[in-house]
């Protein structure tokens, strides 16, 4: 019989055919899935829809970043409190995780023994030990802070209890509105700055770019003069009043996320540095720069290209990771969205909407990751 | 060059298509099988098993004993209707559950009955697609405090820091008590109810908020520490708890809902498990209903005519299923004795 060739026409026909008929079988699936789900949920009179999200959510919230008032604010609101607790844990242990794994991934290459053994003990504890045992290992610890009365004091003004850290902060004036725009624009203008400076022979030219950072807020504050009001924290009744806090809950889950990722962050910045010649060392040595010198200049730019594509699933990981915080009682996006499909019973839209969040937050980081990915190896080439 | 595709792969692709047809196609097909009208009920005898979703942590409704046997008042909830179904107790297999996943279980058909300390509201009857048979146990949200705290009343509790379970009906009465009072609180709200306990108890939380019946098996559980904890004395709302079924199965809620009133009954008359034979003769026209010696009334059930003589010899009636369970835990029986006796518990009657 006469096999089709790889190129001829008939191939393609066949193999087109082929995806068709897979491409049908999936939609067929999904209509029948769907169809069956509908039939079913209204045959057991099961609500539908997401009418639920402007309804008022009685569920409490314990810390948020925007105002709820449990029975007042919408179910809509309570989503969006859990998203932002997510992104409260996903960003901070992003760039913690990033930092501390590599200077432990850069310890363990060290020629110094000790520090290189120090950091291959950690690496494999951290890594060996399963996530969930660890943030309830660090929900423990947190909780053995002494109670509120007999909370420590490490700085004025700063507790430090069971119920969490609490430190003073600045009372939100009007005014500051301004004054962070000025530092954007600040930021905005040094960037330029600095891309036009950068080859500069002057070092006083390369550093004056960044001088609109502090300028440029620093001038507003002085022509607007907005009060300023520090709220100190004061132990009133059961708890401290007044200032900021960090719960327990959240710096268990951000403490276990970053120490757990930064183990498998450093062995990528080891694997990315081992993987450059070791002539490109020695070439840095022979140029008489210091090893730190050629890390930072010769090595790292290198290892880069072998070290942000598996950096993006490290960073996805934390992120769906952070969902363990239902174990801890920190409410993120799944704590909440779970006790809100438990209270209106509507299961399917409530994960629907864990699911299309997290798949935003997923493919926004792959997005990042891969532009600066494709900067990284365009300039090293 | 061999193609990309294999030949065979049409026929597997074929094959997949077809079996992925009839697994979505398998939930009808269970629908439309003919029996006694309850599918439920049908299920349960071709498996010669009652799946029965508990809490299987809480301690007075459903925990395991050091000989591993699932005790509590839900427990014994889920062995009377096996009893009654099955003829015998023991044919139960129980699901732990957790106050978020419980009403996915029974919606799902993963288990037949949920039993599991459930407060009956108008909101989950009207939106979960389930219903409540029968209420099983009257209770009402309370706070317990460390006697230490000073804490003595709800109304000291401005400004304090409460453990909650979330999904329960507990964290909606604590948020519309602490509004109507004009009083502040923050939630710690934790799924897991042992991390819930250890919050509690290391001082996270001022206060730890559910059901007051779990708050005592809970102070009951800390043995010699017991003394340290001070239930406090209002009760923010009514809980009444009870067994939960799937709607559009009247044949099944039936038998949930009557089994538990035999066992009521059988308080009534002074039927229990000890006593039970010597009622073989009697001329008692209501006990001769009831043990199924007259009346017929069980085969109108879809049971057994012994159906509520199996129930009371084997679980026993209501005053001992509270000796065995709720009894131990130091609880006065208040709400939940019969009618006649200053409860709740009225049964309609079996004829």
């Amino acid at each position: 019989m006469i096999r089709p060739s790889f190129r001829s026409p008939s191939f393609r026909w066949q193999a087109l055919g082929w995806q068709a008929l897979a491409l049908a079988a999936v939609a067929l699936i999904i209509v029948m899935f769907t169809k069956n789900a509908s039939q079913h949920l209204a045959a057991r009179h099961i609500a539908t829809g997401f009418g639920f999200l402007r309804e008022a959510a009685p569920i409490p919230i314990g810390e948020s970043l925007l105002s709820y008032t449990p029975s007042v604010s919408s179910y809509g609101r309570a989503f969006l409190i859990g998203i932002l607790n997510t992104l409260k844990v996903a960003i901070p242990g992003c760039l913690l995780a990033t930092l501390l794994g590599t200077l432990i991934g850069i310890a363990r290459i060290s020629p110094i023994p000790l520090l290189a053994r120090l950091a291959a003990v950690y690496v494999e504890v951290l890594r060996d030990l399963p996530l969930l045992l660890q943030l309830l290992f660090w929900y423990g610890v947190f909780q053995t802070l002494p109670a509120p009365r007999q909370s420590f004091r490490p700085l004025a003004g700063v507790f430090l209890s069971n119920r969490g850290m609490r430190f003073p902060a600045l009372a939100w004036q009007s005014g500051f509105g301004w004054i962070l725009f000025a530092a954007l624009a600040g930021i905005a203008l040094a960037i330029v700055l600095a891309r036009a400076t950068a080859l500069s022979p002057h070092r006083a030219r390369r550093l004056a770019a960044f001088l609109p950072i502090p300028l440029f807020p620093a001038l507003v504050f002085a022509v607007t003069r907005p009060t300023i009001i520090i709220a100190w924290p004061a132990l009133r009744g059961f708890n401290f009043q007044g200032g900021m806090t960090i719960s327990p809950e959240y710096a268990a889950l951000t403490t276990g996320l970053v120490l757990y990722t930064a183990s498998y962050v450093a062995e990528i910045v080891r694997g990315g540095l081992i993987s450059v010649a070791r002539g490109q060392w020695e070439a840095g040595a022979a140029l008489g720069l210091s090893r730190a010198a050629a890390l930072r200049l010769i090595v790292l730019p290198q290892a880069l290209r072998l070290i942000i594509p598996p950096m993006t699933s490290q960073y996805l990981n934390l992120v769906k990771n952070s969902s363990l915080a239902v174990a801890i009682g920190y409410q993120d996006l799944v704590s909440i969205a779970d006790t809100a499909l438990n209270q209106t019973g509507q299961a399917i839209e409530g994960i629907g909407l864990i699911m299309a969040v997290y798949l935003t937050i997923s493919l926004a980081i792959s997005l990042a990751m891969n532009l600066y990915n494709a900067r990284i190896a365009r300039r090293t080439r | 060059m061999p193609p990309i595709v294999p030949r065979w792969s049409g026929c597997f692709a074929l094959g997949m298509i077809l079996w992925l047809s009839l697994l979505a196609s398998l939930p009808l097909a269970g629908a439309r099988a003919a029996g006694s009208g309850s599918p439920t009920l049908d299920a349960v005898r071709a498996r010669g098993l009652l799946i029965c979703g508990v809490a299987g942590n809480a301690a007075g409704f459903s925990l395991p004993d050091s000989q591993g046997v699932m005790q509590g008042i839900d427990a014994e909830g889920c062995r009377a209707i096996a009893a009654a179904v099955l003829g015998d107790q023991h044919k139960v297999k129980f699901v732990p559950t957790t106050t978020e996943n419980r009403f996915t279980a029974l919606q799902s058909g993963e288990i037949d009955v949920l039993v599991r300390e459930t407060t009956w509201t108008l909101g989950r009857e009207a939106s979960l697609g389930l219903e409540f048979g029968v209420i099983n146990f009257y209770d009402g949200t309370g706070f317990l405090v460390k006697k230490s705290s000073g804490v003595t009343s709800a109304r000291d509790l401005d400004g304090a820091t409460v453990c909650v379970e979330p999904g329960t009906s507990t964290e909606l009465a604590i948020a519309d008590y602490f509004r109507v009072n004009n009083m502040k609180y923050t939630p710690v709200e934790i799924q897991d109810l042992q991390e819930i306990h250890n919050a509690f108890l290391s001082g996270r939380c001022d206060a730890y908020s559910t059901d007051s019946s779990a708050l005592a098996g809970f102070r009951f559980t800390q043995g010699a520490h017991a003394e340290d904890f001070l239930l406090l004395p209002e009760l923010i709302s009514k809980e009444p708890l009870g067994p939960m079924v799937r709607k559009g199965d009247d044949k099944w809620f039936d038998i949930v809902r009557w089994v538990s009133f035999a066992q009521i009954t059988g308080e009534e008359y002074g039927v229990s498990s000890r006593n039970i034979d010597s009622f073989a003769n009697t001329t008692n026209p209501d006990i001769r209903r009831l043990l199924g010696l007259e009346g017929g009334l069980g085969k109108a059930l879809g049971l057994d005519d012994k159906w509520a003589f199996y129930v009371l010899k084997q679980v026993g009636n209501t005053g001992e299923v509270w000796n065995r369970t709720m009894a131990p835990l130091g609880l006065p029986r208040g709400l939940n004795g019969l009618w006649n006796r200053g409860g709740l518990l009225f049964a309609p009657p079996i004829r």
